[in-house]
C-alpha cells in the first residue's frame, strides 16, 4: 500500500518535470525579447534609416521563411524567389487591376495565393536527394520567372508599374520616407514571427524535427512524412509570398529580379551566415548580409562582390558550429537567467 | 487461434539477388515468433517487407485476414504494426521524452496539430513518462539522444516502439550490442507485454531465442527452411548442418 503510493508520487513528480522541460522550450528568453524591443526601438531610433530598414525586414521575413523549410524539416532550396516573385506579382496585380484595395488583405490574399503555388509544387520536392532538390526548385524558378517575362499582364522585363497603393486599413497612407512602410512591414514580420515560432513549438513542428533527423523512423512511429512536409512546404511558400508582396507594397513595384536566381541564393546565404533551425538566424543575417551589403558597397563601390564572397567562404570554412560553440556558454548563462526569472516570476506570483 | 500476421509466397528481388523467396509465413494472435537464420539469410528484408520500408516484388502481406500489401508504412503503424531496428533508428537532436512522445502524440492523432505546444496535452506526456520510466529512461529523459550511452540508446529504441502501443511487434535483434545488465531490461520489457500483442522476434542469442519463443522459422538465402516449434527446430538435423556449417566457415 505504502509503496504503491509512493510510486505514484514518484510518477507524478516526472510528469510535472517532463512538463516542467517541455514548457520551458517555448518560453520567451530575455535575449528574444531585447531582440524585439530593439527592433521595435528602430523605428524611432533611425528614423533617416527607414528605406534600408524596410529591405532588411522583408528579406528577415524571406529567410525565415527558407528557414521554416531548411533548419526544420532539412528541405533545401535554390529556388526560393519563385514563392517570393510569385506574391510580389500577385501583390501588384490585385493593387494594379484594384482586385482588393485594402494593403493588409491584399498580403494575405497574396500569401494564401502564394501557398496555393508551394502546395502545387511541393510534390516536386517530397522524393529525392537533396541534390534533386536544389535543381528541382532552382527549375520551378527559372520556369515562373520566365513567364512572368513573357506574359503581358506581368509587363515583361519592364515590370509591373503604375502600382497605387491605397492606406491601409483606409487610415496610413505610405509616405516617401517610408515610415509607414517600415512599421508596416516590421508588425507583419512581428505576427508571422509569433506564428512560426507557435509552428515550430507545436508537436507539428516537432515531427518535422523528427523526420529530418530520421525519416526512416519517423515513418515508422506512424508519422505521414509526405504529408508533413507538402504542409511546411506550403506554409513557408506562403510566408515567401507575403514577404514579396511587402515589397511589391512598399516599393509600389515589382520587376523580373523578385525572381532572380541571385535572390535564391541571398537568402540561402543569409541563413548560413544567421544559422538555421532557431528562428533568428534568418533575422539576424538579414541585418547583418544587409549592413555589410552597404558598408562594403561604400568601401569598395565596385569589388563589394568580393569582399562578401570572401566573407561568407570564411563564415562556411570556420564552420558555424565552430562560432557557436564559442557563443554557447554564453547562451548556456542566459539560459540559466531565463530559468531564474522565471521561477522568480511564478514565485512571487 | 486467429492468424494475426499472414505472408502469401513473399517475394523481394534486388536485380539478380533474390533475397525474399516466396516466404509463407502464418503468425498467430499472441504468439512469440522467432525467426532465426544464418548472416544474410534475409531476416531483415522481411521485416522491411512486413513494415513497408520495401516494396515486395510477388507476395501479399495479410493483417487480420486484410491486404496491406501496397499499404505505406505510416499507416501499417496506425493499423498496430510497430518494429525496432536492428541498427538504432533514432532522432538525435531530440530528447526520450520528446522522442517517444511524438509516438505517442502520432498514437493519439495529435502529431499533426501546430496550433498548440508540444506538452500541452496531459494524456501524451503521462503516457510518455510512464513508458520511459518502464525502460529506467526517466532519469535522462531530459537529455539529447546523440548523447546517451549505447545501451540506453538501445532501450529508447525499443521503448520507442512499444509507445506505438502495437498489436504486432517486430523486434530486429533488440538485444545486439546490449551489456548483459542491461539486456535484462529489455528482455523484461518484452516479456511484460500484454498477451495478445503478438511479437516476430530476430536473434541470433540461441538461449534468448529457445527461452523467449513458442515457435521458430528458419530461413536460409531467402526461403523459410524450417518451421516448428522449439525444441522440433532444435532437433532437427538440417538446422544443426546449417548453424554448424556457419560455425564451421567462421
Amino acid at each position: 500500500m505504502m509503496a504503491a503510493e509512493e510510486s505514484g508520487d514518484a510518477s507524478r513528480t516526472l510528469v510535472a518535470q517532463a512538463n516542467a522541460a517541455l514548457a520551458a522550450r517555448a518560453r520567451w528568453s530575455p535575449l528574444e525579447i531585447a531582440f524585439w524591443l530593439a527592433a521595435a526601438a528602430s523605428i524611432f531610433l533611425f528614423p533617416t534609416k527607414h528605406l534600408i530598414l524596410t529591405e532588411i525586414a522583408i528579406l528577415g521575413l524571406f529567410a525565415l521563411s527558407l528557414d521554416l523549410l531548411l533548419g526544420y524539416a532539412g528541405i533545401v532550396s535554390l529556388g526560393h524567389a519563385a514563392f517570393f516573385g510569385f506574391g510580389a506579382y500577385a501583390a501588384g496585380l490585385l493593387a494594379k487591376y484594384h482586385v482588393v484595395n485594402e494593403p493588409v488583405l491584399a498580403l494575405l490574399a497574396s500569401g494564401i495565393a502564394t501557398m496555393l503555388l508551394g502546395f502545387v509544387t511541393s510534390f516536386l520536392v517530397l522524393r529525392g536527394s537533396d541534390l534533386t532538390r536544389l535543381m528541382v526548385t532552382l527549375g520551378v524558378a527559372l520556369v515562373l520567372r520566365e513567364i512572368a517575362n513573357r506574359l503581358e499582364i506581368t509587363g515583361g522585363a519592364d515590370g509591373l508599374q503604375g502600382i497605387v497603393m491605397d492606406p491601409i486599413l483606409g487610415r496610413f497612407s505610405f509616405d516617401i520616407y517610408g515610415h509607414v512602410a517600415y512599421v508596416y512591414s516590421l508588425i507583419m514580420l512581428f505576427a508571422l514571427f509569433l506564428v512560426a515560432r507557435r509552428i515550430v513549438n507545436s508537436p507539428f513542428g516537432l515531427s518535422l524535427r523528427s523526420l529530418k533527423g530520421n525519416p526512416l523512423r519517423a515513418a515508422a512511429i506512424g508519422i505521414h512524412v509526405n504529408g508533413r512536409l507538402v504542409a511546411i512546404y506550403t506554409i513557408a511558400a506562403g510566408y515567401a509570398g507575403i514577404a514579396g508582396a511587402l515589397l511589391t507594397q512598399t516599393t509600389q513595384f515589382a520587376s523580373l529580379s523578385v525572381l532572380d536566381f541571385e535572390r535564391s541564393a541571398d537568402v540561402l546565404l543569409i541563413l548560413i551566415i544567421g544559422g538555421t533551425g532557431y528562428l533568428y538566424g534568418g533575422l539576424i543575417g538579414a541585418v547583418l548580409f544587409k549592413l555589410m551589403q552597404d558598408w562594403l558597397a561604400n568601401l569598395t563601390p565596385q569589388y563589394w562582390q568580393f569582399w562578401i564572397g570572401l566573407i561568407l567562404v570564411i563564415i562556411v570554412l570556420v564552420g558555424r558550429d565552430r562560432i557557436t560553440r564559442t557563443t554557447d556558454p554564453i547562451r548556456a548563462l542566459v539560459q540559466r537567467a531565463t530559468d531564474r526569472v522565471w521561477s522568480g516570476v511564478r514565485g512571487s506570483g | 487461434m486467429a492468424l494475426v500476421l499472414q505472408t502469401v509466397d513473399l517475394q523481394k528481388r534486388f536485380g539478380g539477388i533474390v533475397a525474399t523467396n516466396d516466404v509463407s509465413l502464418s503468425i498467430e494472435k499472441g504468439a512469440r515468433h522467432a525467426l532465426i537464420g544464418p548472416n544474410g539469410a534475409g531476416k531483415t528484408t522481411v521485416i522491411n517487407l512486413l513494415t513497408g520500408v520495401l516494396r515486395p516484388t510477388g507476395g501479399r502481406i495479410l493483417l487480420e485476414g486484410e491486404d496491406i500489401t501496397d499499404l505505406e508504412a505510416h499507416k501499417r503503424v496506425h493499423l498496430g504494426i510497430a518494429r525496432t531496428f536492428q541498427i538504432n533508428q533514432l532522432f538525435p537532436d531530440l530528447t526520450p521524452l520528446e522522442t517517444i512522445g511524438l509516438a505517442v502524440s502520432e498514437r493519439l492523432g495529435m502529431g499533426g496539430q501546430w496550433w498548440r505546444l508540444v506538452g500541452s496535452k496531459s494524456a501524451v506526456v503521462e503516457q510518455a513518462v510512464e513508458v520511459l520510466d518502464r525502460f529506467h529512461l526517466a532519469d535522462v529523459m531530459h537529455e539529447r539522444t546523440a548523447t546517451l550511452p549505447y545501451g540506453k540508446q538501445r532501450l529508447v529504441e525499443i521503448a520507442l516502439a512499444i509507445a506505438c502501443r502495437p498489436n504486432v511487434l517486430l523486434l530486429d535483434e533488440p538485444a545486439a550490442g546490449v551489456p548483459e545488465a542491461e539486456r535484462h531490461d529489455i528482455l523484461a520489457a518484452v516479456a511484460a507485454l500484454p498477451k495478445d500483442v503478438t511479437v516476430l522476434l530476430i536473434e541470433h542469442d540461441m538461449d534468448l531465442v529457445f527461452s523467449f519463443a513458442d515457435r521458430i522459422s528458419v530461413l536460409v538465402n531467402g526461403e523459410l527452411f524450417v518451421e516448428g516449434a522449439p525444441e522440433d527446430v532444435a532437433r532437427d538435423p538440417r538446422v544443426k548442418a546449417v548453424y554448424l556449417g556457419e560455425e564451421a566457415d567462421a
